[in-house]
């Protein structure tokens, strides 16, 4: 079977794949790129573990082909600490004890850190819905919602 | 003596039998009496976790027997 | 021991060892694993719920360019000893439910794989399959096994009902007649799943002298090494099991499913073999819990005090034996001191996946029919919930119903800390209920070991074999800092393969943070020893004179020696040449794992419009011993919490008439979301464990046990009028609200 090549931006840095054209950009970022920060729980986009940014845009990786992530700039789990100092929302997910397994975590950082970007004062009830394509079976959702909490006082603090 | 007490389902195995009294100093000695009484006990109590003096123990061997103690046999707890 | 308000490490709140990693997406799982040339298996899946396995032919699949090995049950062996756990990883003669493997094939892509499963030939004589736990109980029932008979007994027929586990005490019905107020309740749990976010996975690999490498997530990679060598028929000894970080497990990561047949898939071809399971295989073929059928029934004085209580249960094992029930009835009525009751329970066979442990494994169901009862009888004698529990509540000295007799526990404490929390004190608000809810687990000790090994520069690397499946890495630095006196930052805590620490059982019974805890502070002990030694042929003493303070060996009082204290980074440095390397180490069998009580309330909403019911409030008390990391501790009852609430309000199989489950993913099995949920309080109550050098009871499981019931009562409380049947979904409570209004 021909593969595609494809041409994209990953985490800031210009990369190339060949894909299989049914591959999702999940199993492309994870087999082809070797990038397995990025999880998968269901493959179907029920429950956000493989969530990444397309362009900017909070998407499941496994509800987009590898194809399609042509021309793209995606940002994955590994691109979002800066050199070797942890973004907040990553900070905070430590301090607030937000995770106990931790196979969901990658996807909720990523998901979090699109909801500050672009709304750096969300209320509990906005985080919550953001984050509700995000599944989490081991905290109970509290500690994650307080640590985004705690993230954007924190950016509040320093804007 | 200690008394041994045994739940329903291993009734089949004493006859019926609920409760009893052996002499032993240790629970292996418990475990010995019982085969003695009722032979091939022994294999099924080793795989059965067991309450003595209100102390459980998953696999007891050499854990001791007083002569007043109370022994009661129970399924194994395992958890998730 | 210590009063713990001395404590320097344990009750602090630190980041955990391995947190960076799984922030950041370095930390490895499951699937995460890739070696050269590696193959990639796929399952082969029964489509009958209940067949006879006439024929199962690989060869077509085999020649597909891109296959490199097939399998089914014949490759496996089979006599009269191959146990339930390889038939259920393999079938052989039979699929017994819909899911069942029947075959597997390694091929160069998942997708080649996947396509090759379409060229295997399996030739079905479907079967009618027998689906809830009344039809199987019936007279005349289809059996899943033609040769299982109730307790092993050869004289009864054939029956799906494995086992009848009972436990009585007094005169039950002399107890009931005594009763002035006599409650029942009858109730039906369904399936439920423990909803892991990480589907199973492993690599195998297998070489020409027939050594196997495994490497998977699981609970307990010691059991992955035993269960894998039985399937096989090979020695434990051949076998070295590598456990990756875990992507959650509640007890269903305590069995195997895929490693025996990708190390045969590899040794086959000659090449690793990686198995993945997706979501869908996961919910089909994986154990959930037992769904069931309780009767529970109570009676007491006009003053609440219970004479009589009797519990009837009935739990779905799946298609092998071995569902929940023993614990079942060994704790629904754990928290109370009664003089007379029955229990009955029932493990009964269906043409359904084998269930697997689930947290509190049988508990829950179990508590939510007594729980319910106690509710409703609270209500028949007009009192506080709380109040009617004290009144017969267990206590230290009380004799459980399964036998032994309770050492300190925390129970009452639970009660009074309930009826004290503002939560509770508050009155509820217009159109809502409230319900409250006891629950229990047992805990378990088992096998551990450890070693703690000090490094030439004083830090500390402790080792030991209980995968890391909510920040146990965490509570053993703690704990391993606290006994030695040194800073928490200076201890690593490294969760070794099975060639690289000694045995541990599963990381699963709420037993990590007390067994393996336990190894730990001796295995540091062990390390205070030889240093000691070292200080004292340091000092030209003898070792008697010498102690160990805040990490580090001083003189004891009164020893006449001009010597300055030696750290534990002194005498590393120094360990060269007063011996060699210090390494501790201790194995331990530990007993007198600690019971956990808890009290949970809940206030909720329903609108009785659509019967979506919402949950305003929920609110765990629960005593955890000694909490050594408050944090994780309340994670876990805030997490089991939000799984028990899922359970009561959403969560189930939904199965059509052949035994298909209809609701295989996430979309349509629906866990709960953070929009569905409010934050969870929890209260910590300390009773600590005698057993414990810290107290630690374990956690992990009591906090799934009441929030069934809790819900259902407070549901009862918003109603007017109970639903008994779980989940407490939409379409049910809608039914309930339109039948209460045509009657």
């Amino acid at each position: 079977m021909s593969r595609v090549h494809v041409t994209l931006s990953v985490n800031g840095e210009p990369r190339e794949m060949l894909c299989e054209a049914h591959q999702s950009l999940l199993d492309a970022l994870r087999d082809e790129l070797g990038m397995t920060g990025t999880k998968e729980g269901c493959a179907t986009g029920d429950c956000g573990a493989c969530s990444v940014l397309a362009d900017g845009r909070l998407v499941c990786s496994c509800l987009m082909l590898g194809v399609e992530a042509e021309g793209m700039d995606i940002t994955t789990i590994e691109g979002i600490a800066q050199g070797s100092e942890l973004h907040v929302v990553q900070r905070k997910f430590l301090e607030a004890a937000a995770l106990q397994c931790g196979i969901c975590t990658p996807g909720f950082i990523v998901a979090a850190k699109a909801l500050l970007d672009q709304n750096p004062n969300p209320d509990e009830t906005t985080i919550r819905y953001w984050l509700a394509g995000n599944l989490c079976r081991c905290t109970g959702y509290d500690k994650i919602v307080r640590a985004v909490q705690d993230a954007a006082q924190e950016l509040a603090y320093e804007a | 003596m200690a008394k041994v007490v045994f739940p329903d389902h291993l009734l089949q195995q004493t006859g019926g039998t609920q409760e009893t009294t052996v002499e032993a100093t240790n629970f292996r000695g418990v475990l010995r009496a019982l085969e003695q009484l009722w032979p091939g006990i022994e294999e099924t109590l080793q795989k059965t976790a067991v309450a003595i003096d209100g102390q459980i123990y998953q696999d007891a061997w050499l854990e001791p027997v007083r002569p007043d103690s109370d022994i009661y046999f129970m399924q194994r707890i395992e958890g998730g | 021991m210590a009063e713990a308000h001395d404590y320097k490490a344990i009750g602090t709140r630190p980041v955990r060892p391995d947190g960076v990693d799984k922030v950041t997406g370095r930390a490895n799982f499951g699937a995460d694993l890739n070696l050269p040339n590696m193959l990639h298996g796929k399952m082969l899946r029964s489509p009958h719920a209940h067949a006879r396995i006439k024929r199962v032919d690989v060869s077509r699949a085999l020649a597909m360019d891109g296959v490199y090995a097939a399998c089914s049950g014949g490759d496996f062996p089979t006599n009269e000893r191959t146990t339930d756990l390889a038939k259920n990883c393999m079938a052989r003669d039979k699929a017994l439910y819909h899911g069942h493997a029947v075959a597997a094939v390694a091929a160069r892509t998942p997708y080649i794989a996947e396509r090759a499963l379409d060229l295997i030939e399996v030739e079905y004589e479907p079967l009618a399959p027998v689906l809830d736990v009344d039809a199987a109980m019936a007279d005349g029932a289809v059996l899943v096994d033609e040769n299982l008979r109730t307790n092993g007994d050869a004289s009864k027929p054939p029956s799906n009902v494995a086992a009848i586990v009972k436990f009585e005490r007094g005169d039950v019905e002399q107890g009931f007649a005594e009763a002035d107020v006599v409650v029942e309740v009858d109730c039906r749990v369904p399936t439920a799943h423990q909803g892991y976010i990480e589907p199973h996975a492993c690599t195998a690999t297998i070489n020409e002298e027939g050594e196997a490498t495994v490497w998977c997530c699981t609970q307990g990679h010691f059991d992955v090494r035993s269960l894998t060598a039985n399937v096989l028929g090979k020695s434990v000894g051949e076998i070295k099991v590598i456990p990756s970080e875990i992507g959650g497990g509640f007890g269903g990561k305590t069995i195997i499913y895929l490693e025996p047949i990708a190390v045969k898939l590899s040794e086959m071809s000659g090449r690793p073999v990686k198995m993945v399971m997706t979501r869908e295989e996961v919910f089909r073929a994986t154990g959930p819990t037992s769904a069931t059928h309780c009767r529970a029934k109570v009676g007491a004085k006009r003053d609440g005090k219970i004479t009589a209580a009797s519990a009837w249960l009935a739990y779905e094992a799946g298609a092998f034996a071995g569902a929940p029930v023993g614990p079942g009835c060994m704790s629904i009525l754990a928290p109370y001191d009664l003089e007379h009751f029955s229990i009955e329970g029932h493990d009964v066979l269906v043409n359904k996946p084998k269930v697997a442990a689930y947290r509190a494994p049988g508990a829950p169901q179990a508590m939510h029919a007594m729980e319910s009862a106690i509710d409703d009888l609270a209500r028949e004698l007009g009192m506080d919930p709380i109040d009617l529990r004290l009144k017969n509540s267990a206590d230290e000295g009380t004799q459980a119903p399964y036998g032994p007799v309770f050492p300190a526990i925390g129970f009452r404490k639970c009660l009074e800390a309930t009826k004290a929390h503002p939560n509770y004190t508050k009155p509820k608000a217009e159109g809502t209920g409230r319900g409250v809810a006891a629950g229990f687990w047992f805990n378990i000790g088992m096998q551990s070991s450890a070693e703690a090994r000090l490094s030439e520069d004083g830090t500390v690397t402790v080792v030991e074999g209980n995968p890391d499946i909510g920040g146990s890495r965490a509570s053993m630095c703690l704990m391993a800092a606290e006994t030695l006196g040194v800073p928490y930052e200076t201890v690593r805590t490294h969760v070794g393969d099975t060639e690289s620490t000694g045995f541990c059982n599963v990381t699963g019974g709420s037993r990590t943070t007390f067994a393996t805890g336990l190894a730990v502070v001796q295995a540091c002990e062990d390390i205070i020893a030889q240093c000691k030694q070292r200080a004292a042929a340091t000092w030209d003493v003898d070792v008697e004179q010498v102690d160990w303070a805040d990490g580090q060996a001083i003189p004891k009082p009164g020893v006449n020696v001009d010597a300055n204290p030696l750290s534990l980074r002194d005498i590393a440095k120094n360990a060269g040449r007063t011996g060699g390397p210090i390494l501790g180490r201790a194995s331990v069998n530990a007993q007198g794992a600690g019971a956990s009580f808890s009290v949970n309330f809940a206030d909720v909403k329903v609108d009785r419009e659509t019967g979506k019911i919402d949950v305003l409030s929920f609110t765990g008390i629960q005593d955890a011993g000694t909490a050594i990391h408050p944090a994780y501790v309340e994670g876990q009852m805030q997490g089991g919490a939000v799984q028990g609430l899922g359970w009561a309000l959403n969560e189930e199989y939904i199965y059509d008439e052949n035994g298909v489950m209809e609701n295989a993913g996430f979309l349509d099995y629906r866990v709960p979301v953070a929009s569905d949920m409010p934050m969870i309080d929890t209260q910590i109550i300390e009773v600590p464990n005698p057993s414990h050098p810290y107290g630690v009871r374990g956690v992990g499981e009591t906090p799934i046990v009441a929030p069934l019931a809790a819900t259902s009562n407070a549901a009862r409380d918003a109603l007017g009028f109970r639903i008994a049947d779980l989940p407490l979904s939409p379409p049910r409570v809608l039914e309930a609200i339109d039948n209460q209004a045509d009657a």
